[in-house]
């Protein structure tokens, strides 16, 4: 077997790839929904419905995909240039413990002050987080998989602590659980549960896209990804584009736990995000890293989510079946990605 | 004072040991991908697999070692199917491992479900026990501390050594540090690198999902959701503090363990005087440190994460 690159990718090929990636991991499970005794065709009728068949459903899955728009984008600014950021989940997190931190009475200003002031502490506290695997990678070599994904427990557990103790809220009943944001550090609703941190994520991936496409920095990113020698000959400062690459790609990520917890939960609880970040990882690469294609793969992901959980209550499934699903497509992807770049030829 | 008794103390060793079993499997099978040329980030998830399905066959009444074979036999499937991507594909490894991680563990979970669909409380196994070897566990204090082990933690000790002879005696090991140093120089002597890598990664799999199959089978009695608990990442870390050395890696495992075995008894020494979230944060802090620490020292293989493809230079 042999691969040829493609000098141009078709767009048509481009935009296939996610579709064909996520129909062959739907296929991929049908054994396991097979083994309940439920037609595999009816399932797969129940989560389409259950995920986009009503207003009520498209507006579950728009909340369920606006976190993951922003972990999604987070992961995809930091793999364009090839920094290997797997702790979105930690961003995540200390993006919301800013909202919490400031939103929750330190502060007492009106809305419009407000909000955004603690987007952008999110902002800091989940780029800051990535700085320092960033420097550490920079300045003496330690490969940032292992950091990024150790200070996700480290992360986890401070939140962990605030929530049994400093930040506890008297009135949940001994549930650890953050004190609630008042109504000033709320985001409006669109309708049903989605809330106005869809249209910041939207926002975001549109100035993504002008960074990637427009500006010296995002050119000196997707330069750095693409060969990293080449853009040390030519000139570009890598360990300072990596450090702002690895403050963006976390503030992307922290600012999802701010709209998580200001748009939708309201507190900071440890069950904040049931993987948000790793799932952005898939997200991301589903949308080939295009800031714009997160969004999309964004709402695919959340339907398979929402319409999975409709068809577990209906077949009696274990929930997990939609991250079986979303890690087959993540897998199914990666070959997806491979057959659009390369022809392949069999060894004649 | 107190903490040195607690150093002295033969149980502390006996602890130590005990939680650097798991660490010495994983360790070791990440250590075997990544001298072929292969990171395999699969192992978190690769791990939770071999601790399922190990638990999952003594809990439908098989033997212990059936278990941990059918571990063993899961693990090298995953490692197969990372091969299949990185190996013979040439796929970044960093997106399939944590796929394959992503994969596993969720079918664990599921599948556990599917089994016990309502249970709060995991039912316990027979797990193994401590078997004490004859004369050996009677030399005072070492014997305690080494030699009343069960015995999947001798199996490990047997295994760093193997793995030694393994890598610098045979032809093989030769083979495999040679894939992943300069696999066109191994190509030129005639070996296939596509096998040697896929050999080595789906034995090193093998060995990650043991290391699962101890936790449930040796050292708790039952499996429930999170039970790895980053435990393959700091594999990960361990192989770098090793510099890819199966000895090195088997003091490393130790060295954490200790900390890890000290970090819980001081946590029940102070108890509330300090939040114990810093107490569990310790291991974490410390890997980071490790890894910092020895990073500039560190001697990667030199094709790691290079995929080799045939006729390209």
């Amino acid at each position: 077997m042999q691969f040829d690159r493609r000098e141009t990718v078709p767009l048509g090929l481009a935009v296939l790839a996610p579709i064909a990636a996520i129909a062959i991991a739907l296929l991929l499970c049908t054994p396991l929904i097979s083994w309940t005794g439920m037609p595999a065709f009816t399932a797969y009728g129940i989560m389409f419905t259950g995920a986009l068949g009503s207003p009520f459903a498209w507006s579950e899955t728009l909340s369920r995909a606006t976190p993951l728009m922003f972990t999604g984008l987070g992961v995809a600014v930091a793999f364009r240039a090839r920094f290997w950021n797997i702790g979105a989940e930690g961003q995540f997190y200390l993006g919301a413990i800013a909202a919490t931190l400031l939103g929750t009475g330190l502060l007492n200003l009106p809305a419009i002050i407000l909000l955004p002031l603690i987007f952008m502490a999110g902002f800091l506290f989940g780029g800051t987080l990535l700085l320092l695997p960033a420097i550490l990678k920079t300045r003496i070599q330690v490969d940032e998989v292992v950091t990024t994904l150790l200070l996700n427990f480290i992360v986890l557990l401070v939140v962990s602590y605030l929530v049994e103790g400093p930040l506890k809220d008297p009135a949940a009943l001994g549930w650890p659980q953050a004190l609630p944001v008042p109504p000033e550090a709320t985001l409006p609703k669109l309708g049903g549960r989605a809330h106005w941190g869809l249209m910041i994520a939207i926002a975001s991936a549109i100035l993504i896209w002008i960074l990637n496409a427009r500006a010296v920095l995002g050119y000196q990113m997707k330069a750095i990804g693409a060969n990293i020698q080449a853009a040390l000959f030519a000139g570009i400062p890598i360990n300072w584009v990596l450090l702002l690459t690895a403050l963006l790609s976390g503030g992307l990520a922290g600012m999802g736990g701010v709209s998580e917890v200001s748009g939708l939960k309201g507190y900071l609880s440890l069950d904040l995000s049931p993987g948000f970040g790793y799932t952005g990882i898939v997200v991301a690469m589903l949308a080939q890293l295009h800031p714009i294609g997160v969004l999309i793969s964004a709402i695919f992901i959340a339907a398979i989510y929402v319409g999975a959980d409709a068809m577990s209550r209906a077949a009696n499934l274990p929930s997990y079946l939609a991250d079986v699903i979303v890690s087959t497509s993540l897998l199914c992807m990666l070959v997806s990605i491979l057959l659009t770049r390369y022809r392949v030829r069999w060894r004649s | 004072m107190n903490s040195i008794n607690l150093l002295l103390g033969v149980e502390f060793w006996v602890a130590t040991i005990r939680i650097a079993t798991p660490l010495m499997f994983g360790t070791l099978g990440e250590l075997l991908c990544e001298r072929a040329g292969v990171l395999n980030l699969g192992i978190e998830g690769i791990m939770t697999m071999g601790a399922f399905v190990g638990w999952a066959a003594v809990y439908q009444g098989a033997d212990l070692w059936i278990g941990v074979l059918l571990a063993a036999i899961a693990g090298m499937v995953f490692g197969l199917l990372h091969s299949l991507f990185t190996v013979y594909l040439g796929l970044s490894q960093h997106v399939s491992g944590i796929g394959i991680t992503l994969l596993a563990a969720n079918l664990a979970y599921f599948f556990y479900r599917v089994l016990l669909p309502q249970v709060n409380t995991p039912p316990k196994i027979t797990p193994f026990q401590p078997f004490a070897i004859p004369l050996l566990s009677q030399i005072p204090f070492l014997g305690k501390a080494v030699f009343t082990q069960t015995p999947l933690t001798y199996a490990a000790f047997i295994l760093v050594a193997i793995a030694a002879y393994l890598l610098y005696r045979t032809p093989i090991g030769l083979a495999i540090r040679m894939v992943g140093e300069n696999p066109s120089a191994a190509e030129a002597q005639g070996i296939n690198i596509y096998s040697i890598r896929t050999l080595a990664v789906v034995i090193g799999s093998a060995f990650m999902a043991i290391a699962g199959a101890f936790l449930t089978l040796s050292a708790f009695d039952s499996f429930f959701v999170n039970l790895i608990n980053g435990r393959g990442w700091i594999c990960i870390a361990l192989v770098i503090f090793a510099s890819w050395q199966p000895f090195k890696a088997l003091l490393g495992a130790l060295l954490f363990a200790g900390f890890d075995a000290l970090q819980l008894r001081l946590q029940q020494k102070i108890g509330a005087a300090i939040p114990y979230q810093l107490f569990l944060m310790l291991p974490y802090i410390f890997s980071i440190i490790a890894l910092s620490v020895m990073a500039r020292r560190a001697g990667y293989p030199k094709a790691l994460m290079v995929p080799f493809r045939k006729g390209e230079r």
